[in-house]
């Protein structure tokens, strides 16, 4: 079986993102930028997928520019066994995504695709659940535990409620949550052996030239209201006097 | 004319608060004609959403074997109820985030997440970047699907409608998908995600056991609990008290923290609350920067000094 991980190249976690002083977007040059941390955790669990001996083969795929294979190479180091750039100047939405994964898909015929469940920069969490309903094949979204059966997978997923666990037939799609797995960390003799991995080039338009037209258009951005300036109480009989003064505590 | 289709949600008993939340921002649409779709194994709970006044027709979809928790299952008959509607939409909690985005596929849309404001019938603001940006979106789209931001708007109260209902079986079962179970970390304190007060604690209150005095003091005012990621992530709390980006995003009146340092990605889950209360013993801690009230303490003193006192 093969496994396709989907991954995007972001503004790293621990940046403090602005928006720029214009309205037109947010400062993103010069500033560090990563695997998508829930993406990081989908290629970790396709490795462990392989390591058990339920998978033959990892391959990653992202859709960006040309910088995008940095974020390929660090999978590729992770132990992804190679990766293609579906290459685009523009930035996808979510429906052209997973247009463009499906044909992916088509090519490759994977047996199982994880994804992480949300893009930390546009907050979307729309693709993996867009792409198995275009495929037309099962999605566990908010994945923390994955077990496979004789079926296909048991996959526990966190919801709101607490923990919801289905079973899918495969092929299907598995978004990840944080507590899935921790990413391993990368050495540098994987870094140089992933430098000799296969990586594939291909144009957005040779593979998925009819892609919807139907887009969202954003208007402008802005920095979020900043909350009043706090205050600093010196000890608990002052903050139960100041709650009951604002009448949240009786 | 708006005319909007909301995809309910409810625990087999009873509806849930983010269903009164998406009405409320439904009916800030001018001209909104609102009907509503409901998967259930129990058709009573459609009587529920049928006393909202403003609803005119309730779609209560009967669901055998817990397909109505399935994706896969409800958004197929979503869309092509959604025929006729101008907006589709849901609320943005875990339910509404796995179905929304099927629907929007299966209609040919991209959707907009976490709608927080409802600037006209095809323009909105939603946060991305963990909230550290809000954006203006608009699209000319003739079917808007929108997951709405519970955190944003007020539960809708009113209970004096009389929406017919309409009720109907589930058709289109995915035969790849099968329920398992839902293993609930349901307590009886107040639900987290609708309580007027939240005491939260993080990695600072140290150990499982430890989180017994948290759940001492919400007990004592009433409070519903609620965790960082780092608690969660050590085993001190279930996953379904973790508050922030991907998490639970909370808008209490007041918002008591103790031991959070305040990572980005918690912060994006409490900006809307009323007052954040922040105790901490590192006076450095970036929680002091959001907090309206910061005390600078040691949790395991002033947990139990305030058990004493409120």
């Amino acid at each position: 079986m093969k496994i396709l991980v989907a991954i995007k190249r972001v503004v790293d976690y621990n940046v403090r993102v602005q928006v720029k002083p214009d309205g037109t977007g947010v400062a993103t040059d010069g500033v560090k930028m990563s695997i998508n941390p829930f993406d990081e955790i989908a290629v970790e669990e396709a490795l462990r997928i392989k390591e058990q001996g339920k998978a033959d083969e990892v391959i990653v795929v992202s859709i960006g520019s040309e910088e995008s294979q940095q974020q390929l190479r660090t999978a590729l180091a992770m132990g992804a066994d190679r990766a293609i750039l579906i290459n685009t100047a523009q930035a996808v939405q979510p429906l052209q995504a997973a247009q463009v994964l499906l044909k992916v898909i088509e090519k490759e015929q994977p047996g199982l695709v994880i994804t992480g469940k949300q893009a930390i920069d546009d907050d979307n969490n729309q693709t993996p659940q867009m792409l198995a309903t275009l495929w037309n094949r099962p999605q566990a979204t908010f994945v923390s535990k994955v077990e496979f059966t004789d079926n296909g997978l048991k996959a526990t997923r966190e919801v709101d409620a607490g923990l919801e666990t289905i079973e899918v037939e495969l092929p299907a799609v598995i978004s990840t949550d944080l507590r899935l797995n921790t990413p391993r960390f990368v050495k540098l003799p994987d870094i140089m052996k992933a430098k000799k991995k296969p990586l594939e080039t291909i144009d957005i338009n040779d593979i998925a030239g009819d892609r919807s037209e139907q887009k969202l258009t954003i208007k402008s951005y802005e920095p979020p209201q900043p909350r009043t300036k706090g205050i600093m109480v010196e000890s608990v009989d002052e903050l139960v006097t100041m709650l009951k003064e604002k009448g949240l505590l009786s | 004319m708006n005319k909007v289709l909301i995809l309910a949600e409810h625990n087999g008993q009873q509806i849930n608060q983010s269903t009164a939340k998406v009405l409320s921002a439904a009916k800030q649409l001018s001209d909104a004609s609102i009907d509503v779709v409901l998967f259930t194994g129990d058709k009573s709970v459609a009587d529920q959403v049928a006393q909202f006044s403003g609803v005119n027709k309730v779609n209560a979809v009967v669901c055998q074997d817990n397909h109505d928790q399935l994706a896969a299952s409800i958004a197929p008959t979503v869309a092509e109820m959604a025929q006729g509607y101008s907006h589709i939409w849901g609320p943005s909690t875990t339910f509404g985030k796995d179905v929304m985005p099927r629907v929007a596929a299966l209609l040919g849309v991209n959707q907009f997440s976490d709608i927080m404001e409802i600037i006209d019938a095809k323009t909105y603001k939603r946060p991305i970047y963990a909230g550290n940006a809000i954006i203006t979106v608009t699209s000319d789209s003739e079917q808007q699907v929108a997951t709405i931001r519970t955190a944003s708007f007020s539960a809708d109260k009113t209970s004096d409608g009389q929406a017919e209902v309409v009720v109907s079986e589930l058709t289109t079962m995915a035969q790849h998908t099968t329920f398992v179970t839902l293993e609930s970390g349901n307590t009886d304190r107040p639900d987290l995600q609708t309580a007027s007060k939240v005491i939260s604690g993080g990695r600072g209150v140290g150990s499982k056991e430890n989180f017994a005095m948290v759940f001492e003091l919400a007990d004592k005012i009433k409070a519903a609990t609620g965790a960082s990621r780092a608690a969660v992530d050590a085993g001190y709390v279930p996953n379904d008290m973790q508050v922030g980006q991907t998490g639970k995003i909370i808008a209490p009146d007041l918002y008591m923290c103790f031991g959070i340092s305040g990572a980005i990605q918690h912060l994006t889950g409490i900006k809307d609350a009323g007052t954040i209360v922040a105790i901490n013993k590192d006076a450095d801690a970036p929680i002091f920067e959001v907090a309206d009230i910061g005390l600078v303490g040691d949790l395991f003193k002033v947990i139990p000094e305030m058990i004493e006192k409120v």
